[in-house]
Parts: structure tokens; C-alpha cells; sequence
């Protein structure tokens, strides 16, 4: 059905922390290695050791630059489907294979009904859903929704894998609609925030800022010593020189 | 936006097919279809055929067409899924009509299913309008212009292929001639009217909103997350057509709506010819509807294009 739910039970969503995550990947082929497998296998890939490779993914890692100069900084910036909680991927699909789930908020296609018309991909702003061209099917994050409730995995297994792999902890899972929750706590306290805010889908998942740097006073340099002459062509008179411009620049 | 080409095929092919639907159900209404049963029913056919041929193209591009039938269940909430059951349903009265005029039955009843097939004619023109004027995540689309020109553009280019038809059989007067003329004029307005709102409009949106990270000052990309462009670049990013938009623009001006008018006025004033002018009208129209459909698509930027680049969407 593609009419949202009212509200949903849970929000379960991902928490994403910009200060911390290195832009090292490890969540997106972590993604891709458990999903290709998964709820929505396969992730199909073309030409992935050619020259134009290309193929599903549903976790990108973006590194941009802000601001110039000695405020300026690099953030690297994970993007997947934030599981928004009025999004209209949901709504527009002709099928009713895009759902919202009424139990947890995780938005998923059924991949036995999608007809691949690309619509919801056409809704999202995000840019979160990838068609997989050889299946036919839209392909999107799924929370891990086949290990999160697995319980033939270790307990501390049952997140989505891209959490279970990042090495920095740069990414938290957990119930965004308990305010008691860890990762809500968490976004409370760092004051994380949604992406596109004015667009108005109401994103689940959250993004903790970049610290801003500290002003506690650093230190000047010491005074430039200018650079010693060099040896030129390495006779003795030269090297005499080059003696004596050490010694006289001391 | 990537034009994919069945998409355009299916929107020129059957826009033109239902207007044709359109103006000849809704001169059946009123009693007032010029020519025999069988020119009725040779039209009504070529109308069906252009639909159905838009229909099948339009399943060309999805990725499993043989669950097609699964798209006309989300009517509540689609506009995709109202414009599959408004096509479907338009065909009951368009059949019945056909009917009627095969086995010759006719009385009052047929005047409200003629007015049924206009009606389905036009909504479903509408649904397919509004599958691009629904999305907000793209400002060129997001526009009541943009199902008002679908309409208006099924209105004329159907009703060009209605004129072509009927004065293929000698059914002609200057004064239809005249009226499709300003058919025309009214669906040049409106997208001149729309070419004016978009370019004005530069876009809401901002890569600083998208990422969230405006208070550390403007936002570069540094690194792609990928070295070669992935579905969302090529669906949503696509570009080729932008650089060339202005000149597409006056060719459609030139094809779509200025050619057809002076052919149409010429017919009018010289009442001699009048197929031949409709003719080349009509053909005018063909390459001015398909390089408008391009362009409506080559020139809709979409908001995921921010975080790969775009300042503005
Ligand atoms: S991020 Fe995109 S795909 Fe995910 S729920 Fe929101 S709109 Fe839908
Ligand atoms: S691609 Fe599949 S999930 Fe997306 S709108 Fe079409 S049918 Fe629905």
C-alpha cells in the first residue's frame, strides 16, 4: 500500500556523525557485500573492473569542502535512503511495491511486485534509490531489515552492516522516535540535524555536525631563519661559503 | 532529466491519439460529427491505435513490463496509477462508440457514452500532466502550467490529425480551420507562459540545505563517491540537451505552433488546398511535439543534483 501510515510504532533510523566518519568506505562495500546477498539481491554491477564501472549501490560516500581559507575543512559525507517519515518515493509508486512500515518506519520495495517504472527515484531529493538494470527492480537501503530482527545472528550482529563495520563509530542505529534512546539522546546533545529540512519529507535518520575549531590560542612560530645557501657545485670554496653563511645566520 | 524515448513516443503518440477521442466524442455528443458511419469508425480506430501504441511504448521503459497490471491498483495515492485506470476505462465508452456506429444503434444513450469518452479522454491527459506536475523535486515540473499544457497540447495536435482526417473526405470549413487555429495560439501561450516561469525561477534549494553544512561556509565537492557516473547521475543529472535549449526552443516556437498557424490561415483565407495545408500543419507539428517533449525533459533539473555539484536546484 502506498498510502503512509499515520505513525509508525518505531522510527528506527541511522545516526551519522560528520566530526568522525574518515570517508574510509568501509560502510558502503560492508553495504554492498551483506545487501548483494540479502533482502534485495542482487546489487548488479557492469563493467566493475572496465573503464566505465557502474552498478547499484545503496550507501554513497561524498567528501566536500567548506568555507576557505583557515576555517575552511574537508567533510566526508555518507548518503543513504534517510527512511523519511512523509516521502512522497512512497506515494507515487503505481504498485504499492514502495512501503513505509507501520511497525519500525523502514521504507522498502518489494521486489516480487516493482514493475521498475523509476518513479520513486524520480520523488526522492536525495538521490537514495538506484535502479538495478538487470534486474528490472528499484533497489534501496533497508535498514538491514534481514539482520536486524535475524536472530541467528550474534546479538551484537543485529545492526545494519554498514554500522557494524565503520571503524571510527561514526554511525549509531537505533529508535529515533524513543527520546530515551541512545542515538536520540545523542542527537539531542550534539544537536544533529536533518538533511534538506525545508523540503518537508521529515527524514529519520540524522546527521551530528562537524565540531567547529577551537580559538584557544595557538602558539606563533618561531621567527623564519632564512634558508642556508647551498653548496652550489660542491668545491671548497663554496663549501666554505656555505660554512660561513651557517654560522653568520645563527 | 534523461528523455527516454519511449516516454516521449508515448506521451506525443497517445496526447494526439486521445484528443482526437476527444473532439470527435465530443461532436458526437452534440450531434454534430460530419461524414458517414464508416469515416467515423476508420477515425475512432486510428485514434485507439495511436493510444494503444503510446500504451505499449510506455511499458518499453519499465523494467518488468510483464507486471504491468499491478500499476493500476495504487489509484489513491499515484497520479501513474490513476492515469493507467483513467486509459483503461476511457476504452469502455471509446469501444461502445465504435460499437454503435458498427451495428448502427444508435439513440440518446450513445450522446452520454460519447461524453463519457471525452471525458475519459481528457482526464487521463490530465494524469499523465500530473505524473511530472506532482514532483516537487523538480521546480520545471512542479507547476500547474505543466498538466495545463499537456492538455492543451493533446487538444491541438488531436485536433490537427481531426482536421487532417476529415478533410481528407472533403469535410472542411473555415471556420474549424479558424478555430483550431486559435487552439494552437492558446497552447503556444501557455508554454511560452511556462518557458518564462521557469526561467525565472532559479531554484529553492541549495547544496549548504542539502547537506546541512551551510554555517561552515559554501559547499564544494572534493571527492565523487563514485569514478563513474551511477543511475542517479544519468537519470536525474542529465545535460547534454541544456547548451543547445535555446535553439530547440525556437525550433519548437517555429514547428509546433508558429508553421501550423500560418498554414491553418493560409487554408482559412484561401479556402483551396485545404488537405495539403493541413498536411504540412500536421507534419510541422510532429517535429515541433517531439523536440518539446525532449526539451521538457532535457531541461528539468532535479534536486538530488546538489549533492553532486549543482549550487541550486
Ligand atoms: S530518502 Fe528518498 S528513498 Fe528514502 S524515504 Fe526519503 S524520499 Fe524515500
Ligand atoms: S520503480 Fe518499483 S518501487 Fe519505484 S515507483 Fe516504480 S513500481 Fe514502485
Amino acid at each position: 500500500m502506498t498510502t503512509l501510515p499515520q505513525t509508525t510504532e518505531k522510527k528506527l533510523g541511522l545516526v551519522i556523525d560528520l566530526d568522525i566518519c574518515v570517508g574510509c568506505q568501509a560502510c558502503a562495500t560492508s553495504c554492498k557485500e551483506w545487501n548483494t546477498g540479502g533482502y534485495s539481491a542482487p546489487l548488479s554491477d557492469h563493467d566493475p573492473y572496465g573503464g566505465d564501472p557502474s552498478g547499484a549501490w545503496l550507501n554513497r560516500i561524498h567528501s566536500y569542502e567548506l568555507g576557505e581559507g583557515a576555517a575552511g575543512r574537508t567533510v566526508h559525507f555518507p548518503r543513504s535512503c534517510l527512511h523519511c517519515e512523509e516521502p512522497a518515493c512512497v506515494t507515487v509508486c503505481p504498485t504499492g511495491a514502495s512501503y513505509k512500515r507501520e511497525e519500525d518506519g523502514i521504507v522498502l520495495v518489494n521486489p516480487d511486485t516493482c514493475i521498475g517504472c523509476k518513479l520513486c527515484s524520480w520523488a526522492c531529493p536525495y538521490g537514495a534509490r538506484e535502479y538495478d538494470y538487470d534486474d528490472g527492480v528499484m533497489k534501496k537501503c533497508t535498514l538491514c531489515v534481514d539482520r536486524i530482527y535475524n536472530e541467528t545472528l550474534e546479538e551484537e550482529d543485529r545492526v545494519p552492516a554498514c554500522v557494524r563495520a565503520c571503524p571510527t563509530g561514526a554511525r549509531a542505529f537505533g529508535d529515533l522516535g524513543d527520546p530515551d534512546s541512545e542515538v536520540s539522546k545523542n542527537v539531542a546533545a550534539r544537536e544533529g540535524f536533518n538533511l534538506l529540512e525545508e523540503f518537508g519529507y521529515k527524514p529519520t535518520n540524522k546527521y551530528l555536525p562537524p565540531r567547529m575549531k577551537t580559538s584557544a590560542h595557538v602558539s606563533p612560530e618561531p621567527a623564519r631563519k632564512s634558508a642556508p645557501v647551498s653548496a652550489g657545485n660542491g668545491s671548497m670554496v663554496e663549501k666554505l661559503f656555505a660554512w660561513a653563511d651557517q654560522k653568520l645566520s645563527r | 532529466m534523461h528523455p527516454a524515448y519511449s516516454v516521449i513516443l508515448f506521451t506525443t503518440a497517445s496526447g494526439a491519439g486521445y484528443g482526437l477521442l476527444f473532439w470527435m466524442a465530443l461532436a458526437e455528443t452534440f450531434g454534430v460529427l460530419p461524414g458517414g458511419r464508416a469515416l467515423s469508425l476508420a477515425a475512432l480506430t486510428f485514434s485507439l491505435a495511436l493510444i494503444t501504441l503510446g500504451l505499449l511504448a510506455s511499458t518499453l521503459h519499465l523494467g518488468r513490463p510483464e507486471r504491468a497490471i499491478g500499476a493500476l491498483s495504487q489509484w489513491r495515492t499515484s497520479w501513474l496509477s490513476r492515469e493507467g485506470v483513467a486509459a483503461v476505462a476511457t476504452y469502455v465508452p471509446a469501444g461502445l462508440l465504435g460499437l454503435s456506429w458498427l451495428i448502427y444503434l444508435h439513440n440518446d444513450l450513445f450522446h452520454l457514452v460519447a461524453a463519457l469518452a471525452a471525458a475519459g479522454a481528457a482526464i487521463t491527459v490530465y494524469c499523465t500532466g500530473m505524473i511530472y506536475g506532482s514532483l516537487r523535486t523538480i521546480r520545471q515540473w512542479n507547476t500547474p502550467l505543466v498538466p495545463l499544457f499537456y492538455l492543451a497540447a493533446a487538444a491541438s495536435t488531436g485536433a490537427l490529425l481531426f482536421g487532417l482526417i476529415y478533410s481528407l473526405f472533403g469535410y472542411s470549413t473555415p471556420l474549424l480551420e479558424f478555430l483550431l487555429l486559435c487552439l494552437v495560439a492558446v497552447s503556444g501561450a501557455v508554454k511560452l507562459t511556462y518557458w518564462r516561469q521557469c526561467d525565472a525561477d532559479k531554484g529553492q534549494y541549495t547544496a549548504e540545505m542539502a547537506t546541512g553544512l551551510g554555517a561552515w561556509g559554501k559547499v564544494r565537492p572534493l571527492d565523487p563517491p563514485h569514478t563513474m557516473p551511477n543511475f542517479v547521475m544519468r537519470e536525474m543529472g542529465y545535460q547534454v540537451g541544456r547548451k543547445h535549449a535555446q535553439k530547440l526552443r525556437r525550433l519548437v516556437v517555429l514547428f509546433l505552433f508558429a508553421g501550423p498557424m500560418l498554414a491553418l490561415a493560409l487554408s482559412a483565407l484561401t479556402g483551396a488546398g485545404v488537405f495539403f495545408w493541413y498536411l504540412l500543419a500536421f507534419l510541422m507539428t510532429v517535429v515541433g511535439i517531439v523536440t518539446e517533449r525532449w526539451l521538457f525533459f532535457a531541461e528539468a533539473e532535479h534536486v538530488s543534483m546538489l549533492y553532486y555539484g549543482a549550487e541550486r536546484a
